[in-house]
């Protein structure tokens, strides 16, 4: 491998940017291709299939086979709200491997004491987000239930297609919530993408509880939903 | 989770910018019950220093001894244990599983 495609490979990694090394397994030959590189590559359907199944493997080609290693970047947590239910997420995230932020203007809501060990970024949403862009590997968890704080980073978290989008909030309060974001110009589609009421069904009822709900929600979308693994490459 | 595995690559990096013969195994393909999917790396410097797994420990000791043969010479090679290999029980994946690395060399 050359230095320079190894660095290529931890500066897309350290971006949060996909990437694929694709080695000629009879010559040793290779080349590394992230982000919108792809298209147009020879290999492009099998590329494209690798990066979404986030799975390395071996591909037969007329060429010979080959190996794809693919490296997608962690699955990250950003939770708006410094709220009770962010207070029990946070350690529950960092215990299934997730990295977590939680954001919040509310200076007296976003303290270093009430999130011990968690970055939180005491910033409007607007702000905060140029700090940790999002991206498809991206959940985002709006905890609020203040419009002027979730809906900001709604609206910039299905724009930036991550993988997870919640809101907290009632069916009533969610519907209001969509007209809003509606008349902003996000489509049908765009907001039918948002899980709310927040959390899988569980009967969740204290603020921890709901918390475990999230998270699982957020699993369910990563493991289940379009950047999941193939259920047969799944199976070692 | 993935972190890990880019961990790897970054002291990889940073073990050849510190001047030091490097190379790098993956996991191309496993069978059974092999402790490491498929794409995990092992870093290994010419001192025999590694960084990272292949199979959980299992087998580790025999990479690095080859990975520091593919350091001298710079030719890939493709490693194989497994249940069915007389060797690949001496050195012990005895977790029942087999699997197949690449080494290269990082030039």
């Amino acid at each position: 491998m050359h230095l320079e495609i190894l660095a290529q490979l931890t500066a897309a990694r350290a971006a949060r940017r996909a990437a694929v090394l694709v080695t000629e397994l009879e010559t040793g030959a290779q080349r590394q291709v992230a982000g919108e590189a792809v298209s147009g590559d020879a290999l492009e359907p099998s590329l494209r299939a690798a990066l979404a199944s986030g799975k390395s493997g071996i591909l037969e080609t007329p060429g010979g086979r080959v190996f794809l290693t693919v490296q997608v970047p962690p699955p990250r947590i950003v939770a708006i709200g410094a709220v009770h239910i962010s207070q029990a997420l946070a350690p529950l995230a960092r215990i299934a491997g997730y990295d977590i932020t939680v954001i919040d203007p509310r200076t007296a809501f976003a303290t270093p004491e009430r999130f011990p060990d968690t970055t939180v970024i005491a910033k409007w949403p607007d702000e905060a987000l140029k700090e940790v862009p999002l991206d498809a590997f991206t959940a985002v968890a709006a905890l609020t239930h203040d419009p002027k704080i979730d809906e900001p980073a709604l609206q910039a978290a299905l724009t930036a297609g991550c993988f997870y989008v919640g809101a907290l909030g009632s069916r009533r309060t969610h519907a209001k919530r969509v007209e809003r974001l509606a008349a902003l110009g996000l489509s049908q589609e765009e907001l039918g993408r948002i899980h709310a009421p927040i959390g899988l069904d569980i009967g969740a009822a204290s603020p921890e509880e709901i918390a475990v709900s999230v998270l699982a929600q957020i699993i369910g979308a990563l493991r289940k939903g379009s950047l999941a693994p193939s259920k047969t490459e799944a199976a070692a | 989770m993935t972190s890990t595995n880019e961990d790897v690559l970054e002291g990889a990096l940073r073990w050849r910018r510190e001047g030091k013969g490097v190379a790098l195994a993956t996991v191309l393909e496993t069978w059974g019950s092999a402790p490491r999917p498929v794409g995990s790396h092992l870093a290994v410097d010419q001192d025999g220093g590694f960084l990272g797994s292949v199979s959980g420990g299992c087998v580790e000791g025999a990479v690095v001894s080859e990975a520091m043969e593919v350091i001298e010479s710079g030719k890939p090679r493709i490693l194989e244990f497994g249940v069915a290999d007389e060797t690949a029980w001496r050195v012990g994946l005895s977790c029942g599983g087999a699997i197949r690395v690449y080494v290269e060399r990082v030039d």
